[in-house]
């Protein structure tokens, strides 16, 4: 008998929650704001499910009604990746260790 | 693209994710962090392009509105303040919440696009699997959105309750697991329409009840949503990139919630049933009314620190709401001259969102080895002369240590009044949000500072 590929990625997604888990744990608690909004970047990665969404349309058409769901997702995907990681490099580049010379 | 390629390239994009997050184990690491994550996030988005590999006018509008949302991002990222952080990432999660609804939607309509079946005959996992994503995913959007509102102040951040809510939330979630059930055997899509409908009344009902300050959990558990949201999508379109991130996200939102629940020494059940604040202080706090205040002006102020040797400043979410921050870093960089030893106490739950403080105080150029968290930091009261508590309150309140009526008893508190004098900014002796009076107001060595922060700092400094 076969194994279903589901246990496969559902293996794989048990796994990730355990490697998150320990990662989580080390991140400095004075970087807490930071992981939120990386992590807030990472999870638009869902832009995937979007675009192959919005190439759905048949030959010639480019709107249709499940591409249509497809683009919207697209734009709030794209607002999230820019603006999450945009944000993070900025929080990331204010943290600054004493200077030595002072 | 062959499968097998892009399977192993949507991997690799996964673990850059888990050293994008690794990175934030230390300020240094975490620069090359963000950018393992945004290498990641450019492999996941073109392998799904490639392996598409459908390149018609399709594909120009799929650029257009790449574009058009990544300059939106881009935009508000450069120009949001650092006291929005909070506002800023309740509004994003509601944004991946919507787009994972979205993309569920579509996957019904059209799921042969998506290989799951035809429409009407969409195979049974992934329809379940669609079910979970899209009821998530409205969850997270509908949860952020009012917790983007309570932030912002367009709504009240007092929690709203009515009677039999919990009994309605339960009820709502029931109806949700029956109607999947239904939607597996009928595969109606009136039915999926309503799951969804559903789903963001219940987002809504659940946030609307919790108060101001847990939104700290509350962010952190909409974190842990959007994930979720993310990795259910992930195996409907059988993506291990979307998997492995959703399961990263998720267990991260988990344990900032974890963290959250217990700076505060709440359960999370207590933090989301909600209505904390609102009712039942009974603890005796009309007894306390008439009790001695000592208040000073900026001028005692200068004084008291002129003559110490070392300051301890504890932050709390009045510094974010005076945007006091910068006018802070200009007084303790007068004290240093003074050769007066300055460090920075930060409270798990300070502010409003996990490591709120802590990003302030980085903006105002403090540098991230002044800071200290509770544990590190709270043996030092005893050592230090002053503390300088500014727009904090219930974190610093020794109640949680001594009386076991009040409700934010076992609650760790920073040991302030274990200082030799402590100076209290806030603009009125009312209660912090927990509802309960801080004995620390009315303690010997206490000198309370009744002004705006940000001006009652600016004026220290002028004495100083």
């Amino acid at each position: 008998m076969e194994i279903d590929p589901f246990i496969f990625r559902l293996s794989i997604f048990i796994l990730s929650i355990f490697v998150g888990y320990y990662v989580v744990w080390s991140v400095t608690p004075s970087l807490h704001t930071p992981l939120m909004s990386v992590t807030n970047a990472i999870s638009s990665v869902i832009i995937v499910g979007a675009i192959i969404a919005a190439l759905s349309g048949s030959d010639g058409v480019v709107f249709s009604s499940s591409s249509i769901y497809g683009f919207l997702a697209i734009i709030l995907a794209a607002v999230n990746i820019f603006g999450g990681f945009l944000v993070t490099q900025r929080m990331l580049a204010m943290y600054k260790k004493k200077k030595k010379d002072k | 693209m062959s499968a097998n390629l892009s399977a192993i390239l949507y991997l690799v994009s996964g673990v850059l994710f888990i050293l994008a997050l690794r990175g934030l184990s230390s300020p240094e690491t975490s620069r090359q962090g963000n950018l393992f994550g945004i290498i990641g996030m450019v492999i996941a988005v073109t392998v799904t392009f490639l392996s598409v590999g459908n390149f018609s006018s399709g594909f120009v509008y799929v650029l257009i509105f790449l574009a058009i949302g990544g300059s939106i991002g881009a935009f508000i990222a450069y120009r949001i303040p650092m006291t929005a952080m909070p506002e800023l990432v309740a509004g994003f999660h509601s944004l991946v919440g919507l787009a994972a609804v979205f993309v569920a939607i579509s996957a019904f309509i059209n799921p042969s696009a998506f290989n799951l079946g035809t429409p009407g005959n969409i195979k049974l996992a992934s329809l379940i699997e669609m079910a979970i994503g899209a009821a998530v995913g409205a969850i997270t959007f509908s949860g952020s959105v009012i917790a983007f509102l309570k932030l912002q102040g367009i709504m009240s951040g007092a929690p709203i309750t009515f009677k039999g809510q919990h009994l309605l939330n339960a009820l709502l979630l029931i109806l949700i697991v029956i109607l999947t059930i239904y939607l597996c055997s009928k595969q109606s899509s009136n039915l999926f329409w309503i799951i969804i409908a559903i789903s963001f009344l219940i987002g809504f009902l659940i946030i609307i009840p919790i108060g101001g300050a847990d939104m700290p959990v509350v962010i952190s558990m909409l974190n842990s949503y959007s994930g979720w949201a993310a990795a259910g999508i992930g195996f409907t379109l059988e993506n291990t990139a979307l998997i492995i991130t959703g399961a990263l996200v998720g267990s991260s939102g988990a344990i900032l919630s974890y963290i959250m629940c217990k700076g505060m020494n709440r359960s999370f059940f207590n933090v989301i049933l909600g209505g904390f604040g609102a009712t039942d202080q009974t603890s005796g706090s009309q007894s306390k009314e008439q009790k001695p205040v000592k208040s000073g002006n900026a001028d005692d102020a200068a004084f008291l620190m002129k003559n110490a040797s070392s300051v301890i400043i504890v932050p709390g979410y009045g510094m974010a709401v005076a945007q006091a921050q910068h006018a802070l870093r200009e007084m303790v960089d007068t004290l240093k001259k003074n050769d007066i030893k300055v460090s920075y106490a930060i409270h798990p739950v300070a502010g409003r969102m996990p490591g709120h403080m802590n990003v302030l105080l980085a903006e105002a150029n403090v540098p991230y080895d002044e800071v200290f968290e509770l544990e590190e930091i709270n043996n030092d009261f005893a050592n230090a002369d002053v503390a300088f508590v500014i727009g904090a309150n219930d974190v610093t309140n020794p109640v949680a240590k001594t009386d076991p009526q009040s409700p934010i008893y076992g609650m760790p508190v920073l040991d302030v009044e274990k200082c030799k004098s402590v100076l209290f900014v806030k603009r009125s002796l009312s209660p912090g949000y927990a509802g309960i009076d801080n004995d620390l107001f009315y303690k010997e060595n206490t000198l309370m500072l009744f002004a705006d922060a940000k001006k009652m700092t600016e004026d220290i400094t002028k004495n100083l």
